[in-house]
């Protein structure tokens, strides 16, 4: 399977997928933001990090980066798109998927391993977990705090657009366990035909057991199947 | 031509950063404080004679980059 990683100035999770990627046997390129052409791709991944240094609003330039023109024009071709941390503020400002991130609730910037539960495993990306099982991922984000309106979180939960909600280490969804004040505990959310994906946890941090965990995985190995 | 851009959170839009800076002013004293909603400021200049079209154009910069209308309101005013 053939991916590419968009890398931004201020990109700094680009190396830590492109190791994830190789490691699974994906055949991986690098593409620079100023590319106007985009290689052959079953998958691009947007990488976490803080592109042109959150300026405005995170993601807010690097949407409107010439490489993220063929971005928007392959994933509204059907190509699939994850977008994690960064990757995700950014798929949102190009409005490839809906919603805003704000600040987190606390004001804090969060580092830290967290819980969440698959809600929906009924997609390319998670059909490898089984469903409501806890993960251990990691978040590092000061802009994690998933906002949208109301009809359109109706459709989330309506369509199963969700695949991630945090929770805790058994897995109950509450407000407790949410850190950064996601509405309805959302980690990470779907476009309606489930092929762009965008969510604030790292599962590149987690693709081996020795350095952290390895519950990352099958979130890659479900992309081969 | 210059003009100023006033970017402010919507009315429902939670605003921590204002809320705390409310809670330190009122910490400070300021017992008649009521509330505080944090925003953006823009000065934009602008090459452009008509001030009907380059209000235009600071529209389309503000619906295109400067505001996130989801979240964003914004208000336009030649300085």
């Amino acid at each position: 399977m053939n991916s590419s990683v968009i890398v931004f100035p201020g990109s700094n999770c680009d190396r830590d997928i492109a190791v994830a990627l190789k490691k699974l046997k994906f055949q991986n390129t690098m593409v620079w933001h100023k590319d106007t052409t985009l290689p052959k791709s079953d998958l691009i991944v947007i990488p976490g990090g803080f592109s042109y240094g959150d300026y405005l609003r995170s993601g807010a330039i690097a949407a409107k980066s010439n490489i993220l023109k063929e971005v928007i024009k392959s994933a509204n071709e059907g190509c699939l798109v994850l977008g994690i941390c960064n990757g995700f503020q950014i798929l949102t400002e190009t409005g490839l998927l809906k919603g805003v991130l704000l600040r987190n609730k606390n004001l804090k910037f969060i580092g830290k391993d967290i819980y969440v539960k698959t809600i929906n495993t009924d997609n390319k990306f998670c059909h490898k977990y089984a469903q409501n099982q806890v993960l251990k991922f990691n978040i590092a984000h000061n802009e994690g705090n998933y906002f949208t309106n109301p009809d359109h979180i109706k459709n989330l939960e309506d369509k199963n657009l969700i695949p991630f909600k945090y929770c805790d280490e058994k897995g109950n969804i509450d407000e407790k366990n949410n850190p950064n004040g996601s509405l309805n505990n959302i980690a990470g959310i779907f476009n309606d035909k489930k092929n762009i994906l965008g969510m604030m946890p790292h599962p590149e941090r987690m693709v081996d057991q020795i350095i952290s965990s390895d519950d990352g995985i099958n979130l890659f190995t479900s992309l081969l199947n | 031509m210059k003009f100023s851009i006033k970017v402010t959170l919507k009315k429902d839009v939670l605003d921590p950063q204002g809320k705390v800076v409310r809670q330190t002013l009122q910490n400070m004293g300021m017992d008649t404080l009521l509330n505080v909603r944090q925003g953006k400021y823009f000065e934009v200049e602008i090459d452009e004679n008509n001030e009907s079209k380059a209000k235009n154009k600071v529209e389309d910069m503000c619906k295109k980059l400067l505001v996130n209308l989801i979240i964003e309101d914004f208000k336009i005013l030649k300085i």
